[in-house]
Parts: structure tokens; C-alpha cells; sequence
């Protein structure tokens, strides 16, 4: 070939494929406002739905009046159960077996339940009209308190259902228990706890709390009565799933049915549920045969719409006088709230956490998980985490930190003689898991040695003693996590929504000139997949990122696929990805080697480029393929070059790290200035550093703003005493620290890329690594443990108790 | 529902005229009546900024402020930033860097940033986050965002935008 053909490090560097701090495609139209959000979308003769909330916890409805609403000029409907009754939508199936009202009938469960659907000619008179529907409430006795409501004789919260015995995920055995879980060997776990040498036990709270994306949930509703054909835009984490639901609830056909993601303002886990918006605006929309919006706004978001943890989480641990772990037991007292509505695979009325032994070799463990309904707002979503597994990093996570207090050892050292060792892997937890790859000893040594964790601990040490002698008023915490995630949900075997599968998908169109297309069943929501998939399929098919279009989020033109949530993209569509990639370039082996006048076998792929074995020269490039694919006739070969790769993985992927924080904590204020914070993450193969490394620090953040003061709270009235930004906690750029991220690479041996997916690992680890800090700044003053969120009353509080103040 | 008036303003050099209610919110006027849809609603409350545009000179929360208080005002969002010759640095800065993923907070954020930078041309770390402190991000933790704009600041101040390592990582360092 001639002088001009590039070499193949310059051939490498032009794909932008694997490992390449790549740019974002999407960011020319958000930097410059040309986003397509939801609240973007505006129809011909669209109108605008709102709903008549609950101002009452637990209340009878005795009458609904819309007269006076309906009056009002630009008022088109008001719609209650009543009307929705007959089409059987008044109550619609969860994501977790149960049933929600969508619009209240007979009575209110929670505080800011949708309880009427005003449809309007826009938003100012649907605000207007909502004040004017009259409803007449009885209340009843409220419960907030799970462990009060599975009293005997505590108010019947679930009429409904109060004399079923028998619920989706077995026995109930009181009208507000909804199920027990239980997986382990509870015999034997308490056989060995009761035997120990040492056995620390303690109850550790994960408050309820929010995933608050920027952008609220939403939807249009379009019924085009004419062709027959539905048009639902909406928030959606799971388009695909969304259509097949739509279907089933209102009996269209589900080629009738065009579900579109546009542009999603964050997610985290706050849009993959069906809510009660987007069913009362289809039906609006199929009634008034016009398109419907519903925009939530952020109140609505906060009171009603899928808050995430309350796990009160009863633990023991038991080990050797040397620190050896011997046995983990736990009891959940998981708080549903009004219904069950959380998002787990179906299989997992409690998530995945039974990932809680963590990343330490424990032999034996029980876990059993109650979940229980009270007054509060249904869901129970994986806020960035994969199903529960947040609240399992930070029970198992604290347990270490009190079990090395018990032990009087140093926690790091605690962690390292009970890490699973790197030889033990694939690694079959006593909970059932098979993790699939770690090196976790490294990670921690490495991590340790970075923040210098000796010299942190003699300052501390220092600090104690100055604090004592009443020369600084600062004490200073370590909080140290290593947490194992379990993401990429999941084998199609075991794991389901709804009975769809959860596998993932990609399809794959060569244009003649060389660029192409490329589908999936996911949706970004920030993640940046425009960016990063087109990354994994430029190092498997060698034409450049550049020149790959990834889309998403279209039922009716991509590939079916669960979407987009619990870490699944990269380890699930990744692979798919990556896997249709492996289909053309099999075809364009053959196309290669008929244009070659070679066997196939003759042949090596090089970078972009099939190249006879021994004859360097003598080569064609994925470009020169492409175009031959629709130009020539090959023998025994379909002209085009598409794939399409439908995924099931056959295991769960493992992602690990370790996180340090260190903060000083005024005793006086409560104030706690975080003064460093390391975070080691392994996700196995890193498709693109940069965006794993913005990924960490949004995880973070959220971390950040989950540990020191964000919550849902209820007063006993069951009134949501957190419903604006005024109280519900968002870090902003002054409070937020800067994180230092590193990263070992462990890759995943079953992933067709050794992928292990990240974006929520730094909620899971991030959590226990704030409050660890918290806590290890009082160890020395005995506190065990103290519920989050560590705000600066609460740390006052705890100061205070400790008699800190004199 | 109150007679409509008569709303004249300037946007993004544009005279632009509408009739709204009195009560319409600014944030509404735009995005509904304009088209103008870079800025966004996060919170309706004044706290998140997705809904920041310039008035007169100012940042402001749109989606608190009546149309009618804005008549007759300049006002500048995120799509009248860029200019025939390209993206605005800060919008540039912000995809170099990394500042953004969900791009919900975007509009807003360069808004506000694009403002700060008039402010205080040359600001340091702790300016930039003080002075952006009214603006929410929910996915990048702000690190990125900060960077970006130390970078702008130094490209808009002749500098070498590469000179920003005081919050470079280890691994960028290495």
C-alpha cells in the first residue's frame, strides 16, 4: 500500500473505541438548550392533566364534587375511580405483584395520593380547577410506624386485601404484613452466633429517602382515533416495558402502541415504575381524543412518586476473638408504605439484598426480610443502586465497623482478614450469589496506602488527645467502605419484570459508505450511551465512533429491551452490543475473503480491517466491506450487513471498591467539613475513563447528600414534612468536596468485554463511607451507632448524648 | 381568568411580543409562548436554577418571576450564548470537561456561569462554587462544572485553559 495509509496506532486512535476518553455526542445540543425533554413535546390541541391530591394520610372519601371545577371555562374533564371503573383502570398491577388505586377508591392510603384527574386547556386552569373540586374526607387513624402497624389490632390499612392470607410472595400473617422473605440457613446461622466467641448486634436504620432527578416524571398521551394508534412520550427508565404494560391495562394492541424516552433529565430509579399520571393520561387522551400532558411538579414528585430505601435492619455478627468472621444474621423490617409497589426483579420481593455478606468470606448467613404496608407513599426503587443492594452495602458495612469496636481492632484491618481472597473466585456466597471476579486485597492496599491510611489514624489519634485537653473542639472521623455491588440484572432464568426477561438488546445497521446505526432496549438518562456504546462497537467492528449513531428509547424502531436501571446497560446491552458487532464482522470475514479470493480462515481481523495471514498488504477495510455488502453480488450471501444481538447474561456481574472519607466534625455545631475522600472504583473493563469518572462523582454526591441530611420524613400524622428543595436535601456546589478517583481492573470473566458497569457504585459504597466517618469520629467515645441522616442537628444530638458539651 | 396583557421583551437580541395573563410566570411565557425551551422547571421554588436566564444584566429564577414583572426587559437564555462562529466557550468548556450528563441543570447552569464570568472574570474555586451555589445538578456532583468554568475564565482571560490542575486527580495528573 501506499505512504498514506495510517499506521496502526494511528488506525487505534481514530476508532475512538475502548478506553478512550471519548467527548460526548450529546453535549452540543444540551450545552446549547436543544435538549428534547418531555415538557419540550407540544402537539396540536394538546391539553394538560393535573391531579386533586390527598391532603390526608389515611382518610375515607365521602364524596367527590367536580361541579364547580367543571364549570370553569377551559375545563375539559374530572375524572375519579368512578370513571375509570368501568374500563377496569381504577386500580392497576405493581411492578412487585400487589395492586395500587390509581385514582382513589373509597379511601386514601398516604398523604398526596392522586385522587381526582382534572384535564384542562392548559396549565393554569388545571391549577385552578384542582382547588375547585370538593372532597369530603373521614380520616382515619394513621400509621407511620412499620413496627406499629404489624401490632395486634393496629388499624386495617389495606381493606382490599385484609382477609387475603396468601399474598404474591407467600404467607401474610397479619392484614398490613405484606411478605416475609427469607434466604440462608437460619438454623445454622443462629447455631453459630449463639456459640461465638464475639457477637455484635445492633439495628441499623436506612431511611426513606428520594432519587429527586432534576427532571420531574411526566408524559404525553396522544390517541389518534383515526388509525387507531396510541403515542405515549414519556419519562420512562423502561420504554419497552411501558408498551407491554400499556397494552395489557387498556387492551390496545401492542403494535398499536408507540412508547418514546425523548431526552430524560436523570433518572435514578424514580422513572422505571408506571405511575397513576401516565394511565389517567391515556385514558384522557382516548376520551377527549386530543393529546394529553401530565407534568409532575416537584412537590407531586417528592410526596407521591417512588421514594427509595426505609429499611430497619436488625444485625448480628459473629466471629473469632481474632477478628475471623463466623456467621451474619438479619432481620428487615422493610417499610413498603400504602402499597407494594417497589421495582425488584419478580422473583425478588427484596431486591438483591442478599448481597449483604459483602465482599467477606462468611460462612454461614440468614437473611429475612418482612415488608410491611403503612400511610406513606408506595415504591421502594433502587435510588442508583441495583435493587436493595445500597441498603445491604450499608448494613454489612456498619456491622464491620461495630463488630470492630467490639473487637477493639482496627476496622481496616478487620475488613483485610476477612476479605474473599483473589483465588476463591467465581465465589459462592452463603446467600446463594456467585460473584464472578475481585481482587479485593489489592484494591484495599492500594487504596489505604493512596490517603495514607497509618499517618490518618496517628493524626486522629493526636487530634483525640488535643480534643481532651480541651485545645480544639474538632474531632476527626475515617470512614472506610469496601462494598461489592451486584449489577446487570439479570439471567433471563431467574430474573423477570412482569414476566419479561431481562435480557438486553442491540441491533446493528452497515450503511453502504461505512458508518452505521446501532439500536437498543435501553435509554440513557445522562449516562452518555450516544457516547460510550458506539465506543464498544467501534473496537469490535472498526469503523470509528464517530460515525456510529446510537439510539434509544423508540419502541417502535429499536429492539425490545428491560432498560435502563440497576447497572444493567453496559453488562446487559453492552454485551449485546458487542455481540451483534461480532455478527457483522463474522459476515464481513466472508464478504473480506470472496473479495481477497481467500478461505476465511485465511484471514485476521486488524483494528478495521480483515488482513491475509502473511500478506500485510493485502487487505479490505470495514469501509471497503460495507460498501461491497450492498454492491456485489456474493454467492451464498444476503446483500446488506445488519445484526441484531438479544442478551442473556448468564450472571450477574461484581463490581467492587474502596472508599475513604475523612471529615472533621465541629462537636459544637454539628457541622462535619469533609476534608478528603478517595473513591477506588473496579468495574471491570473501563469503556470510557472519563465519563466512569463523572459517573462517581454524581454517584458521590448523591452519596454525600443520602448520609448528611436528605430524607422523607412524616410527622405522626402522616403529613410529608420534606415535600420542596426548601427541605428535602440537594447538595449544591459550595457543600459538595472534590473526590480524588482511582480504579484497579478486574475484569468480568463472563462479559463479552469484561464489563462490569459503575454508574451506581458510588451511591452504594459512598453511603456507608460518610456515615462510617461519622461514627468512627465518636468511636472513641462509645457510640455505637446513630441513624442517618447525619445533618448537623442530628450530630449535635449525638454529641450531646455522648456529653460532649460539658 | 384576568384580561391579557400586552408583554414586549428582548430575547437573545430578538424584540418579541405576546399576550399572557398577568399571573403567567416568566419560565412559562417563555417556553409555552416562544418556544424557548433551553430553560427548564426543576423545582418551581427558586432553588434548583434549571430555570436560570439573564435579565437586565442579572441572573435570574424564571420560574418565580411574573412575566409582567419582566416587561420591557433584555434577557438572555442559553440558546442566544453561542454565536455565528460557534458554541460560547463556557458550552465548549463544558463538553471538554465533562460538566454535564443529563444536560436538565445545563441550560441554566452555563446561564448562570456565562453571568459569574461578567461578575468576576477571574474567579477562584471557591468564587466559582459560591457563586453557583444556585444552581442544582443531580448527576456530576460539580466538580466537572467548576473546572469547566475555571477553564473558560482562563481561555476568556488569554490563558492557557490546560492550567486549571487545582482540581485535577491523581490519575489525570499521572
Amino acid at each position: 500500500m501506499n505512504d498514506m495509509t495510517p499506521n496502526r496506532e494511528e488506525r487505534v486512535a481514530n476508532l475512538k473505541g475502548l478506553g478512550c476518553k471519548r467527548k460526548r455526542v450529546e453535549d452540543a445540543r444540551f450545552t446549547q438548550g436543544k435538549g428534547n425533554y418531555v415538557d419540550d413535546i407540544k402537539l396540536p390541541g394538546m391539553l394538560f392533566g393535573d391531579f386533586v391530591r390527598s391532603p390526608y394520610a389515611h382518610a375515607r372519601i365521602k364524596s367527590i364534587n367536580a361541579e364547580a371545577a367543571l364549570a370553569l371555562p377551559g375545563v375539559i374533564a374530572v375524572l375519579t375511580a368512578k370513571d375509570l371503573e368501568p374500563l377496569g383502570l381504577h386500580w392497576m398491577p405493581t411492578l412487585a405483584g400487589d395492586k395500587q388505586m390509581v385514582l382513589a377508591d373509597g379511601k386514601v392510603l398516604f398523604q398526596g395520593q392522586e385522587v381526582a384527574f382534572v384535564v384542562a386547556s392548559d396549565r393554569y386552569v388545571a391549577a385552578d380547577a384542582i382547588e375547585l373540586v370538593e372532597v369530603e374526607y373521614d380520616d382515619l387513624p394513621v400509621i407511620t410506624d412499620p413496627f406499629k402497624a404489624l401490632e395486634d389490632g393496629a388499624t386495617v390499612l389495606r381493606e382490599d386485601i385484609a382477609d387475603k392470607k396468601e399474598g404474591a410472595h407467600g404467607p401474610r400473617r397479619h392484614h398490613n404484613h405484606i411478605f416475609l422473605w427469607e434466604e440462608g440457613n437460619k438454623a445454622a446461622t443462629e447455631a453459630v452466633i449463639s456459640s461465638a466467641d464475639v457477637v455484635a448486634e445492633e439495628m441499623v436504620y436506612y431511611h426513606r429517602t428520594h432519587p429527586c432527578p432534576l427532571e420531574t416524571c411526566g408524559c404525553v398521551a396522544s390517541m389518534d382515533k383515526i388509525n387507531g394508534k396510541l403515542t405515549l412520550y414519556g419519562t420512562f427508565q423502561a420504554p419497552h416495558v411501558v408498551r407491554t404494560v400499556a397494552s395489557l391495562l387498556s387492551g390496545i394492541d401492542e403494535h398499536n402502541i408507540r412508547v418514546v424516552s425523548p431526552d430524560i433529565g436523570g433518572g435514578f430509579g424514580n422513572k422505571v415504575g408506571v405511575y397513576p399520571g401516565y394511565v389517567c393520561s391515556i385514558v384522557a387522551s382516548i376520551v377527549t381524543g386530543k393529546p394529553v400532558k401530565w407534568i409532575e411538579d416537584r412537590m407531586d414528585n417528592l410526596m407521591a412518586t417512588a421514594f427509595a430505601r426505609d429499611y430497619w435492619m436488625q444485625g448480628k455478627i459473629a466471629a473469632t476473638k481474632e477478628g475471623k468472621i463466623t456467621g451474619l444474621w438479619c432481620h428487615v423490617t422493610a417499610d413498603h408504605g400504602a402499597f407494594d409497589a417497589c421495582a425488584d426483579p419478580t422473583k425478588y420481593p427484596a431486591g438483591f439484598f442478599h448481597i449483604c455478606t459483602g465482599s467477606y468470606d462468611i460462612p454461614v448467613a440468614y437473611v429475612g426480610v418482612d415488608g410491611v404496608y403503612t400511610n406513606k407513599a408506595p415504591g421502594g426503587v433502587a435510588y442508583r443502586c441495583s435493587f436493595r443492594v445500597t441498603e445491604a452495602a450499608y448494613f454489612i458495612e456498619r456491622m464491620i465497623e461495630i463488630l470492630a469496636q467490639k473487637l477493639d481492632m482496627d476496622a481496616a484491618e478487620l475488613r483485610r482478614i476477612n476479605f474473599i481472597r483473589k483465588e476463591q473466585f467465581p465465589y459462592h456466597s452463603a446467600l446463594g450469589w456467585e460473584y464472578d471476579s475481585g481482587d479485593y486485597h489489592t484494591a484495599w492496599d492500594k487504596a489505604l496506602e493512596a490517603v495514607d491510611y497509618k499517618g490518618l489514624r496517628k493524626e486522629q489519634a493526636e487530634r483525640l488527645e488535643a480534643f481532651k485537653r480541651g485545645e480544639t473542639r474538632k474531632l476527626m472521623g475515617i470512614g472506610l467502605t469496601f462494598f461489592t455491588e451486584i449489577v446487570g440484572a439479570g439471567p433471563v432464568k431467574n430474573c423477570d419484570i412482569l414476566g419479561m426477561g431481562m435480557f438486553d438488546s442491540c441491533e446493528i445497521r452497515i450503511h453502504p459508505t461505512g458508518s452505521a446505526i446501532a439500536r437498543l432496549g435501553t435509554i440513557s438518562q445522562g449516562q452518555g450511551h450516544a457516547t460510550t456504546f458506539a465506543q464498544i462497537l467501534a473496537s469490535e467492528i472498526g469503523i470509528s465512533a464517530d460515525k456510529i449513531t446510537v439510539e434509544e428509547g423508540d419502541t417502535d424502531t429499536a429492539p425490545y429491551g428491560l432498560g435502563t436501571y440497576g447497572s444493567r446497560s453496559t453488562p446487559v446491552a453492552g454485551a449485546a452490543t458487542a455481540l451483534a458487532g461480532r455478527k457483522i464482522r463474522a459476515k464481513a470475514q466472508m464478504i473480506a475473503a470472496y473479495l481477497l479470493e481467500v478461505h476465511d480462515n485465511d484471514l485476521e481481523w486488524d483494528v478495521d480491517r480483515f488482513v491475509v495471514k502473511g500478506a500485510p498488504e493485502r487487505f479490505k477495510t470495514m469501509a471497503e466491506i460495507a460498501y461491497a455488502s450492498y454492491n456485489q453480488a456474493i454467492p451464498g450471501l444476503e446483500p446488506g450487513l445488519e445484526a441484531v444481538s438479544y442478551y442473556d447474561p448468564p450472571n450477574m456481574t461484581y463490581p467492587f471498591g474502596a472508599y475513604i472519607c475523612v471529615m472533621d466534625i465541629d462537636v459544637d455545631t454539628g457541622v462535619a467539613d469533609i476534608r478528603q475522600f478517595y473513591a477506588l472504583d473496579d468495574c471491570g473493563t473501563r469503556i470510557n475513563p472519563m465519563v466512569i469518572e463523572g459517573q462517581v462523582h454524581g454517584g458521590l454526591t448523591e452519596a454525600l447528600a443520602i448520609a448528611m441530611g436528605q430524607e422523607i420524613a412524616y410527622d405522626e400524622m402522616g403529613n410529608v414534612k420534606t415535600g420542596t428543595l426548601m427541605d428535602f436535601f440537594l447538595p449544591t456546589a459550595w457543600e459538595t468536596p472534590n473526590y480524588v478517583t482511582d480504579h484497579t481492573e478486574t475484569p468480568s470473566p463472563h462479559h463479552p468485554i469484561g464489563a462490569k458497569g459503575v454508574g451506581e457504585s458510588p451511591n452504594v459504597g459512598g453511603v456507608p463511607a460518610f456515615s462510617n466517618a461519622v461514627h468512627d469520629a465518636f468511636r472513641a467515645f462509645g457510640l455505637k451507632q446513630s441513624h442517618m441522616p447525619h445533618d448537623h442537628w442530628r450530630i449535635w444530638k449525638t454529641a450531646n448524648k455522648l456529653g460532649l458539651h460539658g | 381568568m384576568a384580561d391579557k396583557m400586552h408583554l414586549k421583551l428582548t430575547i437573545n437580541g430578538e424584540h418579541l411580543e405576546t399576550l399572557c395573563e398577568p399571573r403567567e410566570l416568566l419560565i412559562h411565557v417563555l417556553r409555552e409562548r416562544f418556544n424557548i425551551t433551553g430553560p427548564h422547571i426543576g423545582c418551581e421554588t427558586s432553588h434548583c436554577g434549571a430555570c436560570t436566564v439573564d435579565l437586565d444584566g442579572k441572573s435570574v429564577k424564571a420560574c418565580t418571576l411574573f412575566a409582567a414583572q419582566a416587561q420591557g426587559a433584555t434577557i438572555t437564555t442559553v440558546e442566544g450564548l453561542a454565536s455565528p462562529e460557534g458554541m460560547h466557550v463556557l458550552q465548549e468548556m463544558f463538553r471538554e470537561h465533562h460538566g454535564l450528563q443529563c444536560g436538565y441543570c445545563t441550560p441554566g447552569m452555563i446561564t448562570r456561569a456565562w453571568r459569574l464570568l461578567q461578575e468576576n472574570p477571574d474567579p477562584t474555586e471557591e468564587e466559582v462554587r459560591f457563586g453557583m451555589a444556585g444552581n442544582l445538578c443531580r448527576c456530576t456532583g460539580y466538580q466537572n462544572i467548576v473546572k469547566a468554568i475555571l477553564a473558560a475564565a482562563a481561555i476568556m482571560n488569554g490563558r492557557d485553559a490546560t492550567a486549571d490542575d487545582a482540581v485535577k486527580t491523581p490519575e489525570e495528573v499521572a
